[in-house]
């Protein structure tokens, strides 16, 4: 491996490039005549809700910000810049088209309130990739309100709350079924919903058998949600019969598509029986990650919930479209107005470029890339592929483990992980918690990649292996040649030395070289 | 298009070409791709294709589609807004389009302190340049948007202060009260206080009524929904603390170059939306809330989000982590008291540009300008015919009540004709609350010069006619 | 950062002539007869490679730690000396003199019959760590190869492991020698926990299991009916429980509480049988053995097979902290009561309580 280093600038904090008096720009004029008949409007404001002092913002020229910020971008390792298969993240390409149409001030520029009649143009993408999803998931309706995976998910929590109540079970029905190997949004959002959580714990095929289910069902089940493929990448091949089961024990099935990629074009949601669906657009549909931003979940429901869907739903009476409103059985909003609208766009975008058959090559690629990842994979000595009883083909995921390595060398996963930014590549995803697999990595290498860029992955976590053997500090004291050094790990989470601004960061600097309290502990105030 | 096991060739799946896919079936020993789908069982298998329009793989093509759709938009440039309500029309820097628009930060994602070292600056600058606005030294990366941020910060406190009570103002945001009572419901009761439809302000006799040992979280707006300066707030704040409960401001963080820092008049907790500050409104997609208290352990251990902070580098320099991520539902799954994902970091990053960009003289002209132009509209609306402005006499930011009710036409009726002459009229309220009928919400920012402002009032005066 | 080294020069040795353990001198020496070669010190030296240059090492003379020490490239400080041919009454006192000098880890090796020693001496003071160098390593105590303990003590002493308390089991090695098995649970060591390891710096720590324990202990404390005789299984885990209802347990019996008040402490098979005797409705409640997963017949063998049947197969609680399952294979609880037909009853799937509103369905095998 010869010679990557990623942009280093040793970029001062904005805060430490301030000169007094700097402009970086200069706000809309205030028309004299508005000044004169407005009058001082400061003074109307009473003493304590007046500011005294302007706000301690940093004083920078114009190019002195656009180069803070583009430096910053370019320490930065996003999918635009270099190879990223974190697992369970479904990174893949978001086409530069869509990026730039969604800035069209037709777009960019359009108020959430504005008539329908005026933004004809929004409301026809939404209710079209309505129908497009309700075509892929199997579903009747879809709402694009949620802002994130987890906020999917939890619009499904509350869904299955909202059936309940509607039936007046809601206090009986008060458990949901989740799997350890789900996304942990599955456990934490109907947590916060208010439902008891049962996680079925896999056996030795990797995900739970259907006895497991059966000594989870009661009277009391609300329902069901989890995520297949599992964040391990194995397929749960009983899930017609968790979902019959579920059913006959009166709960609801909601299907995670958060692991949809290999799925598309292959196998439905709705034919599966599952009752509700939520899928990630910024994963899954390609949109762009945004340095965590702009998420979108779509969530789709069968007939019988639709009328749980929140506020707004769109209209089309085969010429104008509208809002639905009057939607007395909404659930609460999930989200501001109608979620990320940008987000859709781009992913809408991004099916009309493929059609059908190009969604079904994106899944097919997608499992293909990823078993010949496994295959290369396996064939590192130090690495183990958990539940080898397990022989299907992984769909689009893997979680390995580097435990033999770990025994034979004491070198962890979460330091080799450190070391592959030094490969110029963005590093791997250990696991969710719980970790039931020791010294776990997981890797989703998508549809997107080429062969070579496969390869190359294979080849860095093949030399890390090797240095682990031979020069394990090299591993150890890593990143070497990323934008920054080891960092220490301590002071992040010992409330003497963390700081949340830099303000803060003023104040306890000096606390970073005395000695440090171990670990803060967690607290709880009740509730 | 291509016959099953054939292939597929199109810019975005390289190695579904026929060639690149027969290299890697044949590396893995696979005869026919379906052979890796053997843990699907059959009957779960899609017969025939999906039932989707027809492709459009030129990129052209594809951009003259979309283009045509949203053709069918008028935006706010097209016509003149005066509409807020949670989503408001201000002006937004080149630069701030330019950063959130590059590659290296628009496809990041969750990459840690090594890989996406720059994300982290970044936001942690974001962190930094908000807690100066609000005066405080804890701040989140963002939520998903105010009313969210309002939903963790409330339920904060009440875990902080082991009570089970909410007082929230009776005409708050009515999204953000629907999304509080959506999360709220297992585990907290809401309660209202009042507030004068008039000037829009707390009812501190109702407050002090409805406090008690069972209230948690006070939670207030200021400015409010209605648009006035909450000058109650400070009282507000100390009759909650004397009740032992938290407070809980939601701020415009524009507002904040000449209102003073809820810091100061007693928040314990502060949230709001970013998305003024330098991002556009996206038909409520820039929406972007945030969280914001005292660097104090039991506030900072019942965030639900991320938390950046600076950490000495080996070999020099300072590098970013993520502090104390048990707090978080990736970590507490099913123990978790709230939830976190994917949210809107992009937008922080615009947020951080705008508030380097703008300094505090910026923010202070800014606040200026907004309230002058603000003030010289409710003098030119109060003096039509049959047209009062309620609030007028109080103090208000940038938004405003305008009671038509003495033109005798309703709200969308008045919002028809001005549409008619290109103008987006402002909020109805009556569709939100119906003692507000009549009313219009309008909002006006540094984006609109004399010129709009004379216009919109002239073609009030028209409408209402 | 001071380690405190002991290493039990016999460990082993019985293995590998096919004697099983090496609990007695009469063992060691047929053992050393049989050609056997001492493996322990190798192993510790092995594993002190991985701890910081840094470290203070406090070692007794000679093959009980000082050579290993110097193998490793220290410079131990010495601390005692055997009295002749190591036995078992050396390794208490030489680790109790360490503890005296103030040590900051224990770092042990040997086998099951070495982590009782150190039981004895030292119990919970400091955190003990086990380098695997015996035949029987059923104690959760041992890191597993020497590299990895080695490795899990550097993180430690660099304040990056938290610790937990351990099971210190055994069997009886007589049985073991004529194949039969019967363990017991002794008692419980404090040893490093690796959650640093497999997270890393950008994740920071899981919870704490001290956290975890509470919220166990309130959800059985609201589960159970007061009027119900409960019978609380071993450990600390159950011992959470017990605190909750207001309680004092002990630690590796069997107790009997109703009402919040104990009935019968460390009560054998014949007491509890009496307690059952007047047909009250009872409840089991079990955490699983560390790393094993047995929950009935390892530790309590009390609740013997006519115990559990009058307490009927559907009033066991099996109660674990998540981090406890999770290092379970493949999740899976076993059971050992010595009856195929009762092992065989309660084989199949059963919840597991991890603690408010939460429950794990894991299979028992």
């Amino acid at each position: 491996m010869t010679a990557f280093h990623a942009a280093r600038w040793n970029e001062p904090l904005i805060q430490e490039l301030s000169e007094a008096g700097a402009r970086g720009i200069i706000p809309p004029a205030t028309d004299p005549a508005i000044m004169q008949a407005a009058g001082d409007v400061l003074s109307r404001l009473p003493k304590a809700l007046r500011r005294a002092a302007p706000p301690a913002l940093p004083e920078v020229t114009q190019h002195r910000v656009v180069r803070h910020f583009t430096r910053l971008a370019q320490m930065c390792m996003g999918f635009d810049v270099t190879t990223d298969m974190m697992g369970t993240c479904t990174m893949k390409y978001s086409p530069k088209v869509h990026d730039h149409v969604a800035r069209d001030h037709r777009l960019a520029d359009v108020h959430p309130l504005q008539d329908p009649e005026t933004i004809q143009g929004v409301l026809e993408i939404l209710y079209r990739f309505n129908r497009m999803m309700c075509a892929i998931a199997g579903m009747d309706e879809f709402t694009f309100q949620p802002g994130s995976g987890a906020q999917g998910i939890y619009t499904n929590a509350c869904i299955i709350r909202a059936y309940h109540a509607a039936r007046g079970d809601q206090a009986r029905r008060n458990e949901i079924i989740t799997t350890a190997f789900s996304h942990p949004a599955d456990a934490a959002t109907p947590a916060v919903a208010g439902f008891k959580v049962i996680t079925l714990m896999p056996g030795a095929m990797g995900y739970a058998d259907v006895g497991a289910l059966q000594a989870a069902l009661s009277e009391r089940t609300a329902g069901m949600m989890l995520t297949n493929p599992e964040d391990t990448g194995q397929y749960n091949p009983h899930i017609r019969e968790f979902v019959d089961l579920v059913h006959g024990a009166g709960g609801l099935c909601a299907y995670d598509q958060a692991n949809g990629n290999p799925l598309l074009g292959i196998a439905r949601a709705g034919d599966a029986g599952f009752d509700l669906c939520q899928f990630n657009l910024h994963k899954t549909f390609s949109a762009p990650h945004g340095a965590v931003g702009q998420g979108c979940a779509a969530v789709g429901v069968r007939e019988p919930l639709r009328r749980f869907l929140p506020k707004p739903v769109v209209t089309f009476d085969g010429e104008r479209y509208g809002l639905d409103v009057d939607r007395p059985d909404a659930i609460d909003k999930i989200r501001a107005f109608l979620g990320n609208v940008q987000t859709v766009l781009k992913a809408y975008a991004w099916v009309m470029s493929l059609g059908a058959d190009g969604l079904r090559a994106v899944a097919e690629t997608a499992v293909l890339n990823n078993n010949y990842m496994l295959n290369r994979i396996r064939a590192i000595p130090g690495v183990a592929i958990p539940w080898p009883a397990n022989t299907y083909p992984k769909l689009e995921q893997v979680r390995y483990s580097w435990e033999p390595l770990f025994q034979e060398t004491g070198v962890a996963s979460a330091e080799i992980e450190d070391r592959l930014v030094d490969f110029g590549v963005q590093h791997y995803m250990t696991s969710h918690v719980p970790m039931l697999v020791p010294q776990p990595f997981t890797l989703e290498p998508g549809e997107s990649l080429t062969i070579a860029e496969m390869d190359a992955m294979v080849a860095a976590l093949r030399a890390i292996a090797e240095e682990a053997r031979t020069t394990p500090e090299r591993v150890r004291s890593a990143p070497h040649n990323a934008s920054i050094g080891r960092i220490d790990g301590e002071i992040p989470h010992d409330p003497a030395t963390w700081a949340f601004t830099y303000r803060a960061y003023l104040r306890k600097r000096s606390a970073w070289s005395g000695p440090r309290s171990p670990r803060a502990t967690r607290k709880h105030g009740g509730y | 298009m291509m016959a099953k096991g054939a292939g597929f060739t199109h810019p975005y799946v390289p190695n579904a070409a026929p060639e690149p896919r027969r290299r890697l079936l044949a590396a893995i020993g696979v005869g026919d791709i379906d052979e890796l789908y053997a843990s699907v069982p059959a009957d779960l298998r899609l017969q025939g294709v999906l039932d989707l329009p027809p492709p459009l793989p030129g990129e052209h093509d594809l951009r003259r589609h979309l283009e045509g759709i949203l053709a069918r938009n008028r935006s706010c440039r097209d016509l003149l807004n005066v509409r807020g309500a949670g989503c408001w029309q201000h002006f937004v820097p080149a630069l701030c389009d330019e950063i959130v628009g590059r590659g290296e930060f628009l496809t990041a994602y969750a990459g840690g302190p090594y890989s996406d070292h720059g994300k982290n600056q970044a936001l942690f600058e974001f962190q930094s340049l908000l807690g100066e606005l609000v005066g405080m030294e804890v701040v989140s990366p963002p939520t998903y948007d105010a009313g969210a941020a309002a939903c963790s910060a409330i339920a904060m406190a009440c875990r902080v202060t082991g009570r089970r009570g909410i007082l929230v103002p009776a005409l708050m945001h009515p999204d953000r009260l629907s999304q509080l009572r959506g999360f709220t419901q297992p585990a907290a009761t809401i309660t209202t206080v009042r507030q004068d439809p008039d000037t829009g302000l707390l009812d501190l006799a109702d407050l002090r009524a409805k406090l008690s040992s069972a209230i948690g979280a006070v939670y207030i707006e200021n400015p409010g929904y209605l648009g006035s300066v909450e000058t109650g707030a400070p009282e507000a704040a100390a009759l909650a603390h004397a009740a032992g409960a938290l407070v809980v401001v939601a701020v415009d963080p524009i507002s904040l170059g000449v209102i003073a820092a809820p810091a100061d008049y007693g928040a314990d907790i502060v949230t709001g939306d970013l998305q003024p500050l330098g991002i556009r409104m996206y038909g409520g997609g820039g929406c972007a809330g945030f969280i914001a208290s005292r660097d104090e352990e039991r506030f900072v251990h019942e965030y639900p989000t991320m938390l950046i902070t600076p950490s000495p580098a080996a070999g020099g320099g300072i590098g970013f982590g993520w502090s104390t991520q048990e707090r978080t539902s990736y970590d507490k799954r099913h123990e978790a008291t709230d939830y976190y994902g994917t949210t809107q970091w992009l937008w922080g990053i615009g947020a951080a540009v705008y508030l380097s960009l703008m300094g505090p003289k910026g923010m202070v002209e800014l606040g200026q300008g907004i309230m002058a132009r603000a003030r010289y509209a409710t003098k030119g609306i109060a003096a039509i015919p049959g047209v009062r402005v309620p609030g007028q006499n109080g103090v208000v930011f940038k938004e405003f009540v305008v009671d038509l009710a003495g033109t005798g036409k309703t709200v969308a009726a008045i919002n028809r004709r001005l549409l008619g002459v290109g103008i987006m009229g402002g909020h109805d309220l009556g569709t939100e609350f119906p003692e507000l009928a009549a009313r219009m919400m309008v909002c006006f920012t540094e984006v609109h010069d004399r010129a709009d402002i004379d216009r919109f009032t002239a073609a009030l005066a028209e409408a209402v006619r | 950062m001071r380690v405190g080294i002991l290493v039990n020069p016999l460990a082993g040795l019985g293995g590998r002539v096919g004697l099983k353990g090496t609990d007695t001198a009469e063992i060691a020496a047929r053992s050393l007869a049989l050609g056997a070669i001492p493996m322990a010190g190798a192993r510790m030296a092995l594993a002190l490679r991985a701890l910081p240059r840094e470290v203070t090492v406090l070692a007794p003379a000679g093959a009980m730690g000082e050579a290993a020490a110097r193998a490793a490239g220290f410079s131990p400080r010495v601390v005692g000396e055997p009295a002749g041919v190591t036995t078992a009454d050396d390794t208490v006192r030489l680790a109790r003199a360490m503890v005296r000098q103030g040590i900051d880890l224990l770092l042990f090796a040997g086998g099951d019959g070495t982590a009782r020693d150190v039981l004895v001496a030292i119990e919970r003071e400091v955190p003990v760590l086990g380098v695997p160098a015996g035949v029987k390593m059923h104690s959760a105590v041992f890191g597993a190869t020497p590299r990895a303990a080695g490795d899990l003590a550097g993180r430690f002493l660099h304040g990056r492991a938290a610790t937990v308390a351990v099971e210190v089991m055994d069997i009886d090695e007589a049985a073991y020698r004529v194949g039969s098995v019967s363990a017991r649970l002794y008692g419980y060591l404090l040893a490093p926990y690796a959650e640093d390891v497999v997270q890393g710096v950008k994740i920071g720590g899981g919870r704490s299991d001290c956290l975890a324990l509470a919220s166990i202990a309130e959800a059985i404390a609201q589960a159970v009916e007061p009027d119900r005789l409960l019978l609380l299984g071993p450990g600390t885990t159950v011992r959470a429980v017990a605190e909750r209802l207001g309680v004092v347990k002990t630690l590796l019996g069997v107790d009997l509480v109703r009402h919040g008040a104990m009935v019968a402490a460390d009560a054998n098979e014949q007491a509890i049988l009496r307690a059952l005797s007047d047909g009250a409705s009872a409840t089991v409640v079990v955490s699983p053995i560390g790393g094993q997963g047995f929950i009935l017949g390892r530790g309590n063998q009390q609740m013997s097979p006519d115990v559990i049947r009058r307490v009927g197969l559907g009033n066991i609680v099996v109660t674990a902290t998540e981090a406890k399952l999770a290092a379970l294979h493949n999740q899976t609880l076993r059971v050992d009561t010595g009856e195929a037909d009762l092992d065989h009853a309660l084989a199949g799937y059963r919840r597991v309580i991890t603690g408010v509103g939460i429950v794990a369905v894991c299979r028992v095998a």
